[in-house]
């Protein structure tokens, strides 16, 4: 049993100092997204019923692979970020709320991984 | 005294004691998409990975997409999409100070939900005519 209040036990740590990143990152993929958003949402609603060749063409240009792979990166990592507030919102218990913020993390960077692979396979090929 | 303490602290009322306005339905329809749009972008990831394994699979994704719980499923998540990013759009707005009065907060809260709405018109009405140009 310890006689220091919880009070004063917390006083003078400030912040955890990783908190200014988040809110950093989570703006610049949001204005990076902005344009390439709406670039990328509207070709696949596009090449939604485009035969195999026009889909895997439009993949193969050097602007749209690199374009791609941008929007992948920013888009996980924006997503990601998102999630985690979620988490840390909604889930109270500190095991499980920090398994599905590792858990969110890792699925995040293998699917990211998954599409820049894919797109590179593509552009190469 | 601690214990007293930590027993009687005041509780945030829960979300459930408010009456739904218009500024609480957007702030949480943005968590919302934002969930919808997390979950998307998997379904993109798997179209990408059908298309680098050859047309076989590129079919089958094809065919699920366009079959009308597909297109369901699509056209909540483009609306989504356009939702997020108009309201995020108002997010940084609001990041840099401007229009934080309520009478300006409800009328970029109007034009986001319309804005989204036809955003989602015209990219779906390019889609169609897409279509009839591959078919």
């Amino acid at each position: 049993m310890t006689f220091e209040a919880e009070l004063h036990a917390a006083q003078g740590l400030g912040s955890a100092k990783s908190g200014l990143r988040h809110w950093l990152v989570q703006r610049i993929t949001a204005a990076l997204l902005i344009p390439l958003g709406v670039w990328f949402v509207l070709f696949f609603i596009l090449l939604l019923t485009a035969p195999f060749d026009v889909a895997y063409g439009w993949l193969s240009s050097p602007w749209t692979a690199s374009l791609s792979i941008l929007f992948i990166i920013s888009s996980f990592y924006h997503g990601y970020l998102g999630m985690q507030v979620i988490w840390e919102d909604y889930v109270s218990r500190e095991t499980l709320k920090w398994a599905l913020i590792l858990g969110t993390k890792l699925l995040s960077i293998v699917a990211a991984l998954l599409a820049i692979v894919s797109i590179l396979k593509i552009f190469i090929s | 005294m601690i214990k007293a303490y930590k027993e009687n602290r005041p509780l945030s009322p829960h979300l459930q004691i408010y009456k739904i306005q218009i500024t609480s339905f957007l702030s949480i329809l943005h968590r919302g998409t934002g969930i919808i749009l997390y979950g998307g972008a998997f379904l993109w990831v798997i179209w990408v990975v059908a298309l680098a394994t050859g047309p076989e699979n590129y079919t089958k994704i094809q065919a699920f997409l366009i079959h009308p719980f597909g297109l369901f499923i699509l056209m909540g998540w483009s609306f989504s999409f356009f939702y997020h990013l108009c309201n995020g759009i108002r997010h940084l707005f609001w990041d840099l100070g401007v229009g934080y009065d309520m009478p300006t907060v409800r009328r970029t809260g109007w034009i986001v939900v319309i804005s989204s709405i036809f955003l989602t018109g015209v990219s779906w009405t390019l889609g169609i005519l897409a279509g009839e140009i591959f078919s």
